[in-house]
């Protein structure tokens, strides 16, 4: 029996289980090679923190299909942010970047959730000081809308329609307990 | 609120390893095409030296540049210093240029902890060495060298040889590598040792050649002769024999045990020219990582709204 999405104890309701972020994943893998014809080229490219294992587990599904194991990074965007001096300075996570770079390569940035678009940006000026990819594509395990600049995803695990009080939490194996995506709702 | 980094004391273990932890990202950075960060854009940075240095000044402009942020050299030398300015008046004018942060090395000790708490200066204020007092950037990356060598410094054993008692570099060290855990052993002749040095958290010596075969890390310091007025050893021979490293000594350590100098060195005197040229030698090092050390500094203390680390108000 599949388990289905059902309401946690403190208001969060699951949204995605472990099952269903595995199908997730494994579309967009599918869906990363048929875009790019092939896993040539490609460089996946996590955000951390939780973007990291993400792109980890796209690679070992694109290496199961295609049996080529494709370059796995991380990039830390904090020092791009446009937020960085609203907030107390901020400890820096790793930044990784595969040997044989990117340049002419084709970036896939995996990010956990695409929500303002303003990770995604700082995202893209942290890629330029790095190097000049063929193309840069987009991959979120959830969509939650209300961007605040012109940037969309290329492969969506889900789309959430969210309200902007709502929070989306996404917990991952390794770093949390679980596997969940879960939504925090006002009290209703 | 922590404004400033005026002494290793001023760093908890948690701020000391968010500081090399954040220096380790800034020194992927040296392996790249564009050694550039975003993060300091439109701060400005007054490096101001009252006392002769090569490399800590460069070190501070390099970190500061890679940063963004604007940089303003002011040397005693050639400026109206050497006229008589007074250090009060240095600071208000280095307030109406608008200096967000002062980074400042001074022949007296206490006069960084002066500028900080005058109220002369909003800036942020950074230790580049003071007198016979602290030199914190350098004890960080000291440590940030030792770790990337040795792992966590907890129960390491680090032996300090030479001058301590005009060393700046000894007692931020001392401090600094007492809070992370490390077990320090400070080796000179009685005479060049301070007074107070029981107070310190530190094992002390007079013998190098017993401390030497335990060590995880042999940092030389530079016998000062500019500060010193009177006969602190009978002969230069006679201090390089019993206090220097030499490639006999050298013979005497563990596999693994680095040899640091915080630089300049003078060959022949605390170390020997085989010894500062072998493999266990990580002075060159030391200069590269000094950078991203001071990166991290800058960054976590201007970064944000409001510093990361270092000192109370």
């Amino acid at each position: 029996m599949p388990t289905h999405p059902q309401p946690e104890s403190d208001g969060a309701r699951v949204v995605l289980d472990d099952r269903d972020i595995v199908r997730a994943l494994t579309r967009i893998s599918h869906e990363i090679l048929e875009r790019n014809k092939g896993a040539d080229d490609l460089v996946l490219l996590g955000i951390p923190s939780r973007g990291v294992p993400l792109a980890q587990r796209i690679a070992e599904r694109i290496a199961s299909v295609e049996g080529y194991d494709v370059p796995v990074g991380s990039l830390d965007v904090t020092m791009y942010r446009d937020d960085l001096r609203l907030k107390p300075a901020r400890a820096l996570l790793h930044t990784e970047i595969p040997a044989g770079g990117i340049d002419g390569k084709v970036v896939v940035l995996v990010d956990d959730v695409l929500f303002s678009g303003r990770t995604i940006r700082a995202a893209l000026d942290a890629l330029n000081d790095i190097g000049r990819p063929k193309a840069v594509r987009l991959a979120v395990l959830v969509d939650r809308g209300h961007r605040e600049l012109p940037i969309r995803a290329d492969f969506v695990g889900k789309n959430l329609p969210t309200s902007l009080v709502e929070r989306v939490k996404v917990t991952l194996a390794g770093i949390d307990d679980a596997d969940a995506v879960t939504i925090q709702g006002v009290v209703q | 609120m922590k404004r400033h980094l005026l002494s290793a004391a001023d760093l908890s273990r948690d701020d000391a390893e968010l500081v090399l932890s954040t220096a380790e990202e800034m020194r992927s950075l040296a392996d790249r095409p564009i050694k550039k960060l975003p993060a300091l854009r439109g701060r400005t940075v007054v490096n101001l030296f009252f006392e002769d240095s090569t490399r800590t000044r460069i070190s501070f402009e390099a970190a500061a540049k890679r940063l963004s942020a604007d940089v303003i050299n002011f040397a005693a030398k050639g400026s109206s210093l050497s006229k008589g300015e007074s250090l009060k008046d240095t600071a208000l004018t280095l307030e109406a240029m608008g200096a967000d942060a002062v980074v400042v090395r001074h022949g007296a000790s206490g006069a960084p902890h002066r500028l900080a708490h005058s109220g002369w200066v909003r800036s942020n204020v950074v230790n580049a060495g003071d007198g016979t007092h602290e030199h914190p950037t350098q004890a960080l990356l000291d440590a940030f060298t030792m770790t990337r060598h040795l792992g966590a410094l907890d129960g390491r054993r680090i032996v300090i040889v030479g001058d301590v008692l005009h060393s700046r570099v000894a007692r931020s060290n001392a401090l600094l590598l007492h809070t992370l855990g490390a077990e320090v052993t400070l080796v000179a002749p009685p005479t060049l040792l301070p007074v107070g040095i029981e107070n310190w958290p530190v094992e002390t010596s007079y013998d190098l050649d017993s401390a030497l075969p335990k060590a995880d890390a042999v940092m030389m310091l530079r016998v000062q002769r500019e500060r010193m007025h009177g006969g602190f050893f009978p002969t230069a021979r006679e201090y390089s024999r019993r206090y220097g490293l030499d490639g006999r000594r050298m013979a005497s350590l563990q596999d693994h045990t680095i040899v640091m100098h915080p630089g300049p060195m003078v060959r022949g005197m605390e170390i020997t020219a085989d010894v500062a040229d072998s493999d266990r030698s990580v002075i060159v090092e030391q200069v590269t990582n000094g950078v991203a050390v001071r990166m991290a500094v800058l960054y976590l203390l201007l970064g944000g709204s409001e510093p990361a680390v270092g000192g109370e108000e």
